[in-house]
């Protein structure tokens, strides 16, 4: 049985279809990649997964249990992290408490909860931040904040929404190790990403999407040469 | 069955004015997105602003509209510009701040009416203050009438001043999403201080046209502000459309509950539709109306 | 030993302050505060720390305080059991209604709690044969002493800032905060806001409603022109709040204290002092001062309001390092 598995997806937003159909599977400890231009149903397929939106129709099947249906928290509760593309930091909070408050999850008593918060924020390489209010925080520090914080829920998978986007090259490294490390400690990773360089190499396995419909499932180097998707990108003149 | 129809017909009017009311309410709601807590206490301003022109210089309470809509349009200018507005600023852990502003807003302007004018019960009579015509056996206050014609007429202005104008189309833009409003080259700050004119302005109006059929003192704003927010939710926050049909409600229901239950219960109806609306029909009327 | 000192030092003060303070209108004004401090820290609770603004403060009050009236008055039981019992059935009233209201965002929950404030206001002045209405309910009074309501009034508002500091502490003062500060996030970390809302609104109400019971006992006397007044009570509540400090543990406390000052203040012509003023000067305008003074008690409280939210969003204790800051700017101007 599969790990994860999205069937038949559709989200109906007024009569305007946002996703139509979607289907995809991800196996336990692979990195999946989602990718597709701008508006194609990426984040909205985050939202679904993550019930912030109820579906319209189909399923979505996590550990051979439905999930879709469930709430947001019990879906974290069923072991489903994310982060959020536009971040949310708790602004008032210091760094450490963000991840406190995430670490209470499965980790009763507070002392439990603060060595695991430590121990996920020295994972993420925030611990010379983690006395700072989150507010005050640069953007780099401010996703990375929101990939600890969905860390300390310990997920066993974790969705990532464009958590690179707006660093610079030099984070875009750090990004891309974090990323590997987390796959490496047994976690299953969904990114949405823009930045190919990051896509091409840390997916095992990339689904394109494009207005809210699967253009193209495959390995990185099959999905780019897909031309479905380089229209998607590049448009119908586009020749490679 | 005619104590059914009269219950019917005085509910109908009495919500046209209640619909004036909410629309200026809804229309803060979806502009500020807050409720204004001070808008029954803009009301009590121009129904003494009415009773004032009345009494000392004779004019007859419609006419006064003419001073009353501009003046609560000032002061609802000056509000939004001088005490509002400059709360996005200030760093508030509370959400409600705006909310909590017009509470103490409403506080200052009751009691500055006390002072003014004591708590006395005051009232305007004028000669069709108490006279109604007949309709099939059916009673019309004469007041009551014209004033739910006047409220027609406002309503369909506001809504050819919402569709037709670019200071309108502005306000729409603003409230569907202000952001983007903003980066469309729209002063955000300049439309909410205009809006909580407009809306001032709107129940500066319900307040004059109900004064010849009511009484007036200082503490009457509370009850109203808790009509007008009784009827921006009934109406589902922010839409213009709703606030009629919250109004209309809220005017029935007020009337035949206090027909078939008791006067005691007039106020108590309202509210407890409130809880029931939240309850079942979490949206509001919005929900039907989709507007 | 160096944080509890504090503390301590003012349980100790509080303590021996009615033996020394033997004037029995300032030991009146210190059960005051020591009731607005219960009231603010639960109000504090839902609103402060969970970011659900609770504008009807009152309803629970109220509520408490018909609890432990009526307690005497029907079942002929002492209202002191109204302690106990006006708070849980404030929790029950609490449960039902934040379960209503909080699962929609938005305004609702500050706009129904106004409602359910106004609803029972009119429900105690309707139901005569059950509350004798607008005539209130007269408790025959314990004690002729105040001190024994002093301390009473001291262990609860104790039992109040203890109750308040230790959920903070825990788990679920954690995920109260978060629920403030975003709740999309604190539903994606796995927090059930709907519930957490509910838990951190009944403790509230628990706590308010345990002073509206305190409230029957000390006075002897309530209606719901009083009990269920929005602006003597649920305004003052969220004055109490908001003035000491939005979020703090000890914030209430301050509140409390400034607000029973200024309340007393405006009702008695500045503790007397203008009365001493006008008598001694034989200045006859100084009558119509104070009567001016003693009716403008609302439009204070009014300008109050206004002017913290403007300048002091936060409170004295929220914004302490700013008003510090500012102090320290204004001797030192060049840094």
């Amino acid at each position: 049985m599969a790990f994860f598995k999205v069937q038949g997806i559709v989200k109906f937003f007024g009569g305007l279809a946002a996703v139509n159909g979607v289907s995809f599977e991800v196996k336990e400890g692979e990195i999946c990649g989602l990718i597709g231009p701008n508006g194609s149903g990426k984040t909205t397929i985050f939202n679904l997964i993550n019930g912030y939106f109820p579906l319209t129709k189909g399923e979505i099947q996590f550990q051979d249990e439905k999930i879709s249906g469930l709430k947001t928290h019990q879906i974290c509760q069923r072991g489903v992290g994310r982060t959020f593309q536009v971040v949310k930091p708790l602004k008032r909070m210091t760094v450490l408490d963000n991840v406190i408050a995430s670490a209470f999850l499965r980790h009763h008593p507070r002392s439990d909860a603060i060595k695991l918060a430590e121990e996920t924020i020295e994972f993420c390489g925030l611990t010379h931040y983690k006395d700072k209010i989150a507010k005050s925080l640069p953007i780099a520090s401010r996703k990375r904040l929101e990939i600890t914080r969905a860390l300390a829920t310990q997920p066993k998978l974790i969705l990532l929404d464009e958590t690179a986007a707006g660093l610079n090259p030099h984070e875009l490294e750090e990004a891309i190790a974090l990323i590997k490390k987390i796959r490496d400690s047994g976690i299953t990773i969904i990114i949405v990403e823009h930045i190919m360089k990051v896509i091409m190499t840390i997916s095992d396995h990339i689904v394109a999407i494009n207005h809210g419909m699967v253009i193209a499932k495959g390995s990185p180097t099959e999905v780019v040469s897909n031309p479905e998707v380089i229209k998607a990108y590049f448009g119908e003149d586009y020749r490679a | 069955m005619d104590v059914f129809l009269q219950t019917l017909v005085a509910g109908v009017l009495k919500g046209g004015l209640y619909a004036l009311i909410g629309l200026g309410m809804t229309l803060i709601m979806g502009v500020m997105g807050i409720i204004n807590l001070a808008h029954g206490q803009f009301m009590m301003v121009a129904m003494y602003i009415t009773y004032v022109l009345f009494h000392f210089f004779g004019l007859d309470p419609y006419t006064t509209l003419i001073i009353s809509m501009p003046s609560l349009f000032l002061l609802g200018v000056l509000i939004q510009k001088y005490l509002l507005n400059p709360l996005m600023k200030v760093e508030s852990i509370l959400p409600e701040n705006q909310v909590l502003m017009t509470v103490g807003i409403a506080m200052v302007l009751t009691e500055i009416a006390r002072f003014i004018f004591s708590s006395n019960y005051l009232s305007v009579r004028t000669s069709y203050s108490s006279s109604a015509f007949y309709l099939g056996g059916i009673s019309f206050s004469v007041a009551l009438t014209v004033a739910f014609g006047f409220a027609c007429f406002l309503t369909l202005s506001l809504f050819w001043f919402l569709i037709k104008t670019d200071l309108g189309r502005s306000i729409r833009a603003v409230s569907q999403d202000a952001e983007a409003a903003e980066l469309m080259g729209i002063d955000s700050g300049r439309i909410k201080v205009v809006t909580m004119g407009i809306g001032a302005g709107l129940v500066a109006a319900a307040g004059t046209l109900l004064l010849p059929i009511y009484y007036l003192f200082p503490d009457i704003g509370g009850p109203f502000t808790r009509k007008a927010f009784i009827i921006t939710i009934l109406g589902g926050l922010g839409s213009t459309v709703g606030a009629i049909f919250g109004g209309l409600t809220l005017g029935l229901a007020e009337s035949f509950g206090a027909t078939y239950i008791g006067m005691d219960f007039e106020d108590l109806v309202g509210l407890v539709i409130f809880l029931l609306v939240l309850l079942f029909v979490p949206g509001g009327f919005k929900r039907f109306t989709k507007v | 030993m160096k944080r509890p000192s504090g503390p301590f030092l003012l349980l100790v003060l509080l303590l021996i302050l009615p033996l020394i303070l033997r004037d029995a209108y300032y030991q009146h004004l210190m059960i005051l505060v020591l009731m607005w401090v219960a009231i603010g820290s639960g109000w504090n609770l839902i609103s402060g720390y969970t970011g659900q603004v609770l504008f009807g403060a009152a309803a629970f009050f109220g509520f408490g305080a018909y609890t432990a009236a009526l307690l005497s008055s029907k079942l002929g039981i002492s209202a002191w059991w109204g302690l106990p019992l006006g708070g849980i059935l404030s929790v029950a009233i609490a449960f039902p209604f934040g379960w209503i209201c909080f699962r929609l965002r938005g305004p609702y929950f500050a706009l129904a709690t106004l409602a359910l404030n106004e609803i029972f206001r009119h429900i105690a002045t309707i139901w005569e044969s059950l509350t004798d209405g607008m005539i209130g309910i007269l408790v025959m009074q314990t004690f002729i002493s105040k001190l024994p309501y002093y301390y009473v009034a001291l262990a609860i508002a104790i039992f109040s800032i203890v109750t308040v500091d230790l959920v903070m502490r825990s788990r679920w003062g954690y995920y109260f905060v978060s629920i403030r500060e975003d709740q999309d996030a604190a539903e994606s970390m796995g927090i059930d806001t709907l519930h957490y809302k509910m838990l951190s609104l009944c403790i509230s109400a628990f706590l308010i409603g345990i002073a509206g019971a305190l409230y029957t006992n000390y006075m002897g006397f309530i209606d719901p022109k009083v009990v269920f007044s929005l602006h003597e009570i649920s305004i003052m509540a969220i004055l109490v709040g908001i003035v000491g400090g939005v979020g703090t543990i000890y914030g209430p406390l301050v509140g409390a204290f400034i607000m029973v000052a200024v309340q007393e203040i405006f009702r008695t012509g500045g503790f007397g002092i203008l009365h001493f003023i006008g008598q001694s000067t034989g200045w006859p305008f100084m009558s119509g001062i104070i009567k001016y003074v003693s009716e403008a008690h609302v439009l204070s409280f009014g300008i109050l309001v206004i002017v913290v939210i403007l300048f002091l969003p936060n409170g004295i204790v929220g914004d302490w390092s700013l008003i510090r800051k500012s102090l320290v700017n204004s001797k030192k101007p060049a840094v």
